[in-house]
Formats: structure tokens, C-alpha cells, sequence
């Protein structure tokens, strides 16, 4: 068991990746989880989960299906909230507050964290109102114009804009998947996010637009801390800077991403990412 | 031998589509050839009228479109912020379950109890008189389980992405509902809210307990106004000795079924829409 971030003796494998931060692991906290578990009814999915989650960085969690990344993603921003029969324990905080204490507005926390589902999930409504959604909602714009510099700034920073600026205002259907994808990300960019959560963003699209998004993640990483669940490990190895890998539950393994995947501490997690065993 | 009972079967259900269909026939044959010499422009406007060959529709028609209209305008907004209550806020709790049961009996309630309660409750007790507004909330309660039923069905085929969708952009429960649920619903709301009006068009028994008036010399022009409608007055004109107006009350009831037959082409037409969102 490693539960928290250990401090690796070198740094010199994250310094030489292009467009990293000179020292990752001085990236401040943003998420601190201390001892979560999660049940659905009297089931318990999550068992002590413990993990800290770096700003501006991409931190990625691997496992089977049905070990439970899914299922922690999805209590950082209290989503799991609207499945009945669920109960946490333990303590989640996001720069420094707990989310789960008393008096904690959800809507709040939900326009901080941001979330992008596994199956793109536009509303049945034109581009434009797809990503203005948001916006409208939580009264964040003032005027029309204001509106519309919020939507193209939102379709550019998911890299859809030249797709979609010509048919704003058709429907969102329309679009492919993988450019569905990209909205469901302008759209959740759009209310300025500090943490992005996406839970398996690309596993029901082509590697054409698999690539796309990976290469959207790596920019926006700048902007946003960014948290991936992700089948693929060679999307983790390829994205992210640091990986927790999930087993029944539990963190198994979390660590720099080239560690986990080079040299990993634990034989499960060496089983798993050479594919012996999951 | 299996092959045999195959074939029995199969013809014995096409024997028995078939008497349901041909009853049906004979039912709109026997009407078409009664009320079509009747059927005119001038049986729509004329009004009711002691001298047969004179009498026309126009009142019952004008009564049934108002309090038909009402009915709606009041199901509608109840039963959809029922349904919403019952899917949406309330569906896990012990009370709700209990309500949810006893709307399906509702649904099963012969209307004439409706009738009953309309003419204890909106004619007397709230003193509406025999108006349309007493008729029509006598018939909101009757259309208002199908019009909850069909919603909940609707509120329940809006996918749990799209909820989780506006969720995850800081929505709240209800902005969630009335932006994203409500409108992918609205084709099955309406698709059930006009098989309901449907239902209640054809009704006679309640508005005769709650006093809709056989015979009335004029259109409803409100409300408040007293009225008749188009299953009264045909009711009326089966009841006269003279064959006259039996050709009258063949030619109402085709009145009455073009109506109900246009608001099922527009339930169907409204539900196809729906569908049709779905493929995309």
C-alpha cells in the first residue's frame, strides 16, 4: 500500500518531459483526500482511499472496471450526491476546505470542479446554447456580447472552434463524437473550472479523435488541474504526471506516472500495467 | 402436431382481430349512413332547434371546445408538477410510493363519480354554478391521473446523462428539470395529455350530474357561463320519438368523432416527433 505521494529520490524524469512544470511534485495541493470510503447501500466500493492531487498537473487512475476510480472521481465533485441509497466517509478537501462539510453549497463546488462524462452528453440544443448553458445558469454574463465571447473563448480552449463556428447554432447532435467530446469540454471550460474531473473522455472514440483530446488535455493542464479515468494505459502513460492505480477499492499504487509504469513498487500494479492480470 | 396448434392459434387470434374490426365497421357504417344526409356546413352553425330538419350543433360544439380547452389548461400545469414531484423529488419516499398507487386506481374510477364529486365540490360548495369552469374542473380530475401517469413515463425516458450533464455545470435541481428534463419530455407529456382530453371529450355522465343543461340558447361566452356539449346534446336527440332527429344524433356523433379522431392524429403526430429525437 502507498497512500500517499511518496517523494522520489529524482526528479529528473519529470523535468525532462517538455512542457512540465521544472518540479511537479512542488506543485501545490489542490485536492487532499484523507481516509474515503464510499458505500452504495450497504456496500462498500471505496475503502480508504488517501491521495493527494497537484495543481496544474494531470494525475490519472487505472484499474479494472468496477474498482472504484469511476466512483471516486465522481465524489470530487459530489456527483455521486444524486444517486440515492449512497453515504461518504472520510475527508475530501479542495484547496484547503472540506466539500463534504456541513454548509457546503454543491451548485459551488460544481462550477469549480468541472466534469467531462465517459459518453458525450450534449443537451439536445444548438452548439451555442450547449456551451452558453452554463453561463446563463449561474448568471456569469452580464450581455449578449459578453455571452458570445464566453462561447467562442470556450469552443477555442477545447479546440472545436473552427469546426463549430459556422453552425453555432445547429444542433449539437449533429457533430461526430469525438467532436461532441470536445463540446461536452468547451461546455464545462465555459464557467472557468479550476479542476476538471474526466471520467474516461475518450473510450467510445476513434484514436483520430482520442488523439485530439489527448493533445487538448496536455494545453489545458496549464489552465486547469486535471484529474483522468482512463481503460487505456498507454493514454495514462501518455497524459497524465502522476498515476493512481485502483484495485477493488483501494489505491493500490500512486506515484510519478513514469514510475508506475517503469518501475512500480507494488507486484499487483506491475501485473496489471503489463497486462498479467485485470 | 405443434405446427397444427401454431396454425389454430394464429387463426383463432386473426378470427378475433377480425370481430373487433368488423363490430368497429358496422358501429362507423351504421353512424356514416344515418348522420352523413345531416352532415353540412349548416349543421356545424345552426343551433339547436325544436324543427329537426333546422337544428344544428353549434352551441354543444362551441360548449365542448371551451370546456375541453379549460380542461387542459387546468390538467396540464397539475399534473405535470404532480408527476414532477412524484419522479423527480419524491419517488424513494413511503408516502409517495401510496400516492403513485392510488393515481393508478384513480384512473380506474367509473366517471360518474367524478360527476358526483364536481357537483358536491365545484357546483356547490365553491359556487360555480353549472358553468364550464365547474364542467371542465369536474373533467381536469378525471384526465389528471392519465395526464401524471404519461408525464412520469416521459420524465422517465430523459437520459441520466443529460440530468448528470447540467448538474456537473453548477445547475440546480430545478434549473436542471424546467431547462434540460421538462423539454425533452414535453412530446410524451403531450401525447398523453391529449389522449386524456380525448377520453374526457367523449365523457357524458359527469357533466350531466354536475347540471350541463340539455337544451341552451347560446355559445358559452366565458367561464362562468352555462353550456352544453356535443355527447349531451346527441344524448338529447337519441331520446326524441321522431327519426328525424336520430339522423341528428348520427350526424353529432360524427361531429364528435372527426374531433376525437383529429386529437389522436396530433397525439400521434406529436409522439412520432418525439421518437424521431430519440434516433438522432
Amino acid at each position: 500500500m502507498n497512500a500517499t505521494p511518496p517523494v522520489p529520490a529524482s526528479l529528473a524524469g519529470i523535468a525532462s518531459r517538455p512542457g512540465q512544470p521544472a518540479n511537479a511534485l512542488e506543485a501545490p495541493v489542490k485536492i487532499d483526500v484523507n481516509a474515503l470510503n464510499f458505500y452504495y447501500g450497504p456496500k462498500r466500493a471505496l475503502d480508504g482511499i488517501s491521495i493527494q492531487i497537484r495543481s496544474n498537473l494531470v494525475t490519472a487512475f487505472i484499474g479494472p472496471s468496477g474498482c472504484g476510480k469511476s466512483t471516486f472521481l465522481r465524489t470530487l465533485n459530489r456527483m455521486n450526491d444524486i444517486i440515492p441509497m449512497t453515504r461518504v466517509e472520510g475527508k475530501v478537501l479542495i484547496d484547503g476546505e472540506s466539500i463534504y462539510g456541513a454548509g457546503v453549497d454543491v451548485v459551488q463546488l460544481r462550477r469549480k470542479v468541472g466534469m467531462v462524462f465517459q459518453k458525450s452528453n450534449p443537451f439536445p440544443k444548438s452548439i451555442f446554447e450547449n456551451v452558453a448553458y452554463g453561463l446563463r445558469i449561474n448568471g456569469l454574463v452580464k450581455s449578449k456580447a459578453e455571452m458570445a465571447d464566453r462561447v467562442e473563448e470556450s469552443l477555442r480552449q477545447a479546440a472545436i472552434w473552427d469546426e463549430a463556428k459556422d453552425r453555432l447554432h445547429d444542433s449539437a447532435l449533429a457533430l461526430s463524437g469525438g467532436q461532441q467530446q470536445r463540446l461536452c469540454i468547451a461546455r464545462a471550460l465555459a464557467i472557468r473550472p479550476e479542476i476538471l474531473l474526466m471520467d474516461e473522455p475518450a473510450s467510445a472514440l476513434d484514436p483520430i479523435a482520442t488523439q485530439r483530446i489527448e493533445e487538448l488535455i496536455y494545453e489545458l493542464k496549464k489552465l486547469y488541474t486535471i484529474v483522468i479515468v482512463t481503460h487505456n494505459m498507454q493514454q495514462a502513460a501518455r497524459v497524465s504526471d502522476f498515476t493512481a492505480f485502483f484495485w477493488l477499492g483501494r489505491i493500490i499504487e500512486f506515484d510519478r506516472t513514469d514510475r508506475i509504469f517503469a518501475a512500480p513498487a507494488e507486484k499487483l500494479t506491475e501485473d496489471y500495467v503489463t497486462g498479467r492480470c485485470g | 402436431m405443434r405446427k397444427h396448434a401454431d396454425a389454430i392459434f394464429e387463426f383463432v387470434s386473426l378470427g378475433a382481430l377480425l370481430v373487433a374490426l368488423a363490430a368497429l365497421a358496422a358501429l362507423v357504417f351504421d353512424i356514416v349512413s344515418d348522420g352523413a344526409g345531416r352532415f353540412s356546413v349548416q349543421f356545424l352553425t345552426n343551433i339547436a332547434s325544436r324543427n329537426a330538419e333546422q337544428a344544428g350543433v353549434y352551441h354543444a360544439l362551441m360548449g365542448s371546445i371551451w370546456v375541453i380547452a379549460l380542461t387542459g389548461a387546468l390538467a396540464l400545469p397539475i399534473g405535470v408538477a404532480a408527476a414532477i414531484y412524484l419522479e423527480e423529488y419524491g419517488s424513494r419516499s413511503r408516502t409517495a410510493r401510496f400516492i403513485e398507487l392510488n393515481i393508478s386506481n384513480l384512473a380506474a374510477v367509473p366517471s360518474i363519480i367524478y360527476g358526483l364529486l364536481g357537483l358536491g365540490l365545484f357546483v356547490r360548495l365553491m359556487g360555480m354554478g353549472q358553468s364550464v369552469m365547474a364542467g371542465a374542473a369536474t373533467l381536469a380530475l378525471l384526465a389528471l391521473p392519465v395526464v401524471i401517469m404519461s408525464t412520469r413515463e416521459a420524465l422517465r425516458t430523459v437520459p441520466s446523462s443529460i440530468r448528470e450533464g447540467s448538474y456537473a455545470l453548477g445547475a440546480t435541481k430545478w434549473q436542471t428539470i424546467w431547462n434540460q428534463v421538462l423539454p425533452m419530455a414535453l412530446p410524451g407529456v403531450l401525447t398523453g395529455l391529449i389522449l386524456a382530453l380525448s377520453r374526457a371529450i367523449g365523457e357524458t355522465a359527469p357533466l350531466i350530474t354536475i347540471g350541463a343543461l340539455t337544451y341552451i340558447p347560446f355559445a358559452p361566452d366565458g367561464v362562468w357561463s352555462k353550456f352544453t356539449v356535443l355527447p349531451i346534446q346527441v344524448f338529447n336527440w337519441v331520446s326524441r320519438p321522431q327519426p328525424e332527429f336520430k339522423a341528428n344524433a348520427a350526424a353529432g356523433i360524427l361531429v364528435l368523432m372527426v374531433l376525437l379522431l383529429s386529437m389522436n392524429a396530433i397525439a400521434i403526430v406529436v409522439r412520432d416527433r418525439q421518437q424521431g429525437r430519440g434516433r438522432i
